[in-house]
């Protein structure tokens, strides 16, 4: 079964099959080796640039700023929830994300 | 690959969106099947709708595109009666109630709570009354903007305003430009004050001087009809290309070296728009904007490319502008805004009144084209500080005019703060939003008057909010820029803003320097005072705070920032984009309305 994936409203928004489910201007925690020098970003999510699936398990590559040094750019690819029979389930919020190396 | 955006324009876009729009009216919101609702939505972008953010399905944001901000007479009438009727919806606003409209900074109009279904009778009312809403957004010729008062202003150069009708009459609904790669934003400015704000447009044109000598052509002679100067030099424009704010690249736009008779604008405006649409970047939307191509090129390349593939006579060079009289959002000097009473070029006057964060409500704009029509003629222009400006108010009516009770709310003589604040939508219904804005920017406004005070030579301070980098309410272009941002305060994420102080416009625009970052906004108003006390104790005599910003480093600046906790109390600290409506009672997305019922 493919899933239908897409960055929407000038990158707001991840939809997945037809239905926004991960929006911007949350704070995650991610381990982003790529991004800064910390050993856990607090990332802003600012902007999604492009979205992904590897495996069932949808990643998004992200713009936006560690609040805990300043540092802004563009991720790798965060993993954002998974896709189960159709359906969406994000990662919990407050779960720490490692960016796939 | 083509984006997703790219795929659903493809297929059907422009005008052929209209009709069905209108069976989707006719058929109900839920008609639109669910897997096509995001292309929907997209195309419905170029009829000026733009579908709310989560948590208001099925509202739409309704853009009506006035040129130049030009409201004939009647027409602000027209707005307030489609505001009173159809633009309400579910949430109340606690400042401004139900059924407002907004004035935005490119001199259009926006509506908020429309319903699919009422659609058709909307368009109906505003195109009996001249009034459209056709590439208010998307991906084509936006509304045109300008000086506001053009052909009345006293310190005119030449009369842009029959330029932009007509290229608003040949670039609206044209199929050839129909379809461009991203945004097309034009600035056509007749007067020597800047107010078009043409350097962060696409395209500017700017007026200008130029000899036309023996070997230049025949453009010129006989069209400028006396217009001219001292030394006989023809009027016209010189083009700026590749000007825009967002997502932190902002770009001024860059002098392609070409001088334009008026009559020859068209034909340069659909060269270069046409140039637009067949080499800027389709792959990636981020890379779309002009100023990627110009920044790519060269402004040199771009003039080659016009002259060889796009235009059928030879482009004269740059002419002599007028650019060191800019005044316009320039941080000094007189004429900062259109506030104000101001002489018209026919002895009658033109009143600025300053509309806070551009939004004022369905009874207020009916009464203002009441006043319009009693004291002038009716017409009403809008600025691009989301301001209002009534016309044609002679001498003798003007003193009862300043009289009148609703300019006490929408005063020609407002508190600094008051004047300078411009903001954009926010978390209230747009998904890119980081933050609350027009809400808070009032708060702000209303604090910072009551408790700070600007050296008494100072009359002017602007403060712009934007909600995220894609800058609709233009923050790098003021004194004291703010940006949504999130922190973390006592642990808990609440919303920030980052500071950026001294940008303007003016001869030698510049952007804000980003130099205090992630502010908790309950602490923004202590920081801006205590920044405005460093600057009243250090200034040099007479310096403005642009003069001033610029002859310190970040460090100095952020030190002059002090973010600081005061008696001033923001409501909106926690997430609330989280929220279905910032300001509901029960703002969680459980409690979100179901869409409206077809009735
Ligand atoms: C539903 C609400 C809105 C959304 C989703 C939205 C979206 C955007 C986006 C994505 C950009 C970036 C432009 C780009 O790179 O192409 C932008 C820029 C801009 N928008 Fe909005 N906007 C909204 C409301 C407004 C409002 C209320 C105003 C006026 C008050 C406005 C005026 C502008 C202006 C002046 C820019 C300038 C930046 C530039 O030219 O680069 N927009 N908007
Ligand atoms: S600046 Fe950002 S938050 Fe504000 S209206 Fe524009 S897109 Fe929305
Ligand atoms: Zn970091």
């Amino acid at each position: 079964m493919t899933t239908r994936l897409r960055v929407l409203d000038d990158g707001a928004w991840i939809s997945v099959n037809d239905s926004r489910e991960v929006r911007v201007s949350e704070l995650w925690r991610v381990d982003a080796p790529d991004l800064c020098e910390c050993a856990l970003a607090d990332l802003v999510v600012e902007n999604f640039q492009s979205v992904g699936v590897d495996a069932s398990t949808v990643e998004a590559r992200v713009y936006g700023q560690c609040i805990a040094c300043g540092a802004t750019g563009t991720t790798g690819w965060i993993p954002l929830g998974r896709v189960r029979g159709g359906e969406f389930v994000e990662f919990d919020r407050s779960a720490v994300r490692r960016v796939r190396r | 690959m083509p984006t997703d955006v790219e795929n659903w324009k493809s297929e059907v876009y422009g005008n052929e969106v209209r009709d069905r729009l209108f069976e989707f009216a006719e058929a109900g919101f839920d008609s639109i099947p669910d897997d096509e609702r995001d292309a929907w939505f997209e195309r419905f972008k170029w009829w000026g709708l733009y579908h709310q953010r989560n948590g208001q399905e099925g509202y739409f944001m309704l853009r009506i595109g006035t040129p130049n901000g030009v409201l004939e007479p009647g027409q602000l009438r027209v707005v307030g009666e489609i505001a009173d009727e159809y633009a309400r919806g579910p949430g109340t606003n606690p400042v401004f109630g139900d059924a407002y409209a907004d004035f935005t900074t490119r001199q259009s109009i926006q509506l908020h709570w429309i319903e699919l279904p009422d659609v058709p009778a909307v368009f109906e009312k505003l195109e009996e009354n001249g009034l459209s809403t056709q590439q208010a957004c998307g991906d084509s010729w936006r509304n045109i903007v300008g000086n506001p008062v053009a052909g009345k202003d006293g310190q005119e150069v030449i009369d842009a305003w029959p330029v932009i009708r007509d290229l608003n009459e040949r670039f609206k609904g044209n199929d050839d430009h129909a379809n461009l790669p991203r945004k097309w934003k034009v600035s056509v400015t007749g007067s020597a004050d800047g107010s078009g704000q043409g350097d962060i447009n696409d395209l500017a044109f700017e007026p200008a001087y130029k000899a036309i000598g023996g070997d230049g052509g025949e453009a010129g002679d006989d069209e400028s009809e006396g217009d001219g100067d001292e030394n006989g030099d023809a009027v016209g424009f010189n083009v700026r290309v590749g000007g825009g704010l967002a997502r932190n690249e902002p770009r001024f736009a860059r002098d392609i070296d070409v001088w334009v008779p008026p009559e020859r604008v068209p034909d340069v405006a659909g060269g270069l728009s046409a140039l637009f649409r067949d080499y800027g970047d389709r792959e990636d939307r981020y890379n779309a904007r002009v100023k990627f191509l110009v920044d790519e090129w060269g402004a040199a390349e771009v003039r080659e490319t016009l002259q060889e593939e796009y235009v059928d006579f030879e482009l004269e060079s740059a002419g002599r502008d007028v650019r060191e009289e800019y005044t316009y959002n320039a941080g000094e000097g007189e004429r900062n805004d259109l506030i104000g009473v101001h002489d018209q070029k026919n002895g009658a006057n033109f009143v600025g009144l300053n509309v806070l964060v551009g939004r004022m409500g369905a009874a207020d704009v009916l009464e203002l084209a009441d006043l319009a029509e009693e004291y002038g003629s009716g017409e009403v222009r809008l600025s691009q500080r989301q301001n209002v400006i009534v016309t044609d108010v002679p001498d003798d009516a003007l003193d009862e005019f300043l009289d009148e009770p609703l300019l006490e709310h929408y005063s020609p003589d407002p508190s600094p703060f008051m004047r300078g604040s411009v903001a954009c939508t926010g978390t209230e219904f747009c998904s890119l939003s980081i933050v609350e804005t027009k809400n808070r920017q009032v708060r702000f406004a209303r604090w910072l008057k009551a408790n700070v005070d600007l050296p008494a030579d100072v009359d002017e301070f602007h403060v712009h909010l934007s909600g995220c980098t894609a800058s609709c309410a233009q923050p790098q272009i003021a004194d004291v820029s703010l940006r949504g941002m999130k922190t973390r305060k006592d642990g808990d994420p609440v919303e920030a803003l980052d500071v950026g102080l001294g940008g303007g416009l003016g001869e030698d625009p510049g952007f804000a320097r980003w130099v205090t970052q992630r502010v908790p906004a309950d602490e923004v108003p202590g920081a801006i005072a205590n920044l405005i006390d460093s600057f009243a104790a250090e200034r040099d005599e007479g310096e403005s705070f642009r003069a001033f910003v610029a002859r310190h480093d970040e460090d100095e600046l952020d030190a002059f920032v002090e973010p600081e906790e005061t008696d001033y109390e923001d409501p909106m600290l926690h997430n609330t984009k989280r929220t279905w409506y910032p300001y509901a009672e029960n703002d969680s997305m459980e409690d979100a309305p179901s869409t409206p019922a077809d009735d």
